[in-house]
């Protein structure tokens, strides 16, 4: 699925990465524990969280995520845009919970990686 | 080629710096390699121990043709009991540590997996010494 659409499916906003938004995802991941995020071995992922730090950004990175959805109406503040701006991340916060974005997203396509 | 990286103790805004210049030198070294998320990740989770635990640290990181080797040695407190700190879900991390996400007991046996071979020592009160080595195959 493009990025796109989970945009306009969970009725997220694109915070940054608008240009990188034709990229697909496969599978989706839940988890405000990074520790968990880390021990991931898939390609296309994207994240759910509602962990809003830089730790999130930088554990993106680390795993070869392109695409962060921050939950629960979190806000991304500006050193996290800063940062994924310069390692390619798309960041896009979502007002629904956890729960119901991950809900949406099974439902129209998205795979769990276990 | 021999790179040298320090590590702030307690700066959770610097956190991930080392690994994500040496993400950089692999894509360049090697192009899309599998090795390279593996290696990584490892580094990324060794900095956020001496980020939670030490008082400072240095990343030593060689490659060459064959292998990438990286020690990361931190002065702090130590580990008392090396296999009780290898085993999943046992941590000693603070609150604040657990708010960034981090600190459910996972990060040295997830470095392990991430390794080919993985050496750890300790000494209380002195530090701790680990040693990743991925080979590239």
């Amino acid at each position: 699925m493009k990025i796109k659409d989970v945009v306009s499916i969970i009725n997220g906003r694109v915070i940054c990465g608008e240009d990188m938004t034709h990229l697909e995802v496969q599978k989706g991941f839940a988890s405000d524990l990074m520790s968990d995020v880390l021990t991931l071995n898939s390609d296309d992922v994207l994240l759910i969280t509602g962990l809003a730090n830089l730790q999130a950004i930088r554990t993106a990175e680390m795993s070869d995520i392109s695409c962060i959805v921050f939950a629960r109406n979190k806000k991304v503040r500006k050193e996290m845009i800063d940062l994924a701006k310069e390692i390619n991340i798309i960041l896009i916060e979502c007002s629904d919970s956890v729960f119901k974005t991950a809900g949406k997203l099974y439902k129209a396509g998205i795979e769990p990686i276990f | 080629m021999h790179f040298e990286f320090e590590i702030e103790a307690g700066d959770f805004s610097k956190l991930g710096f080392a690994s994500s210049q040496l993400k950089t030198i692999l894509k360049q070294l090697l192009g899309d390699h599998k090795v390279i998320r593996r290696v990584v990740v490892a580094l990324y989770e060794s900095e956020v121990n001496v980020v939670a635990h030490a008082y400072s640290g240095k990343v030593i990181i060689d490659i060459n043709t064959e292998k990438i080797e990286i020690e990361i040695d931190d002065k702090g407190p130590g580990i008392e009991d090396i296999q009780l700190a290898m085993e999943e879900g046992y941590s000693t991390a603070s609150e604040k540590v657990r708010e960034m996400g981090f600190g459910a007991g996972m990060g040295l046996a997830n470095i392990k997996n991430n390794s080919d071979e993985f050496y750890i020592s300790s000494e209380v009160g002195v530090g701790t010494n680990l040693k990743i080595i991925a080979y590239l195959k």
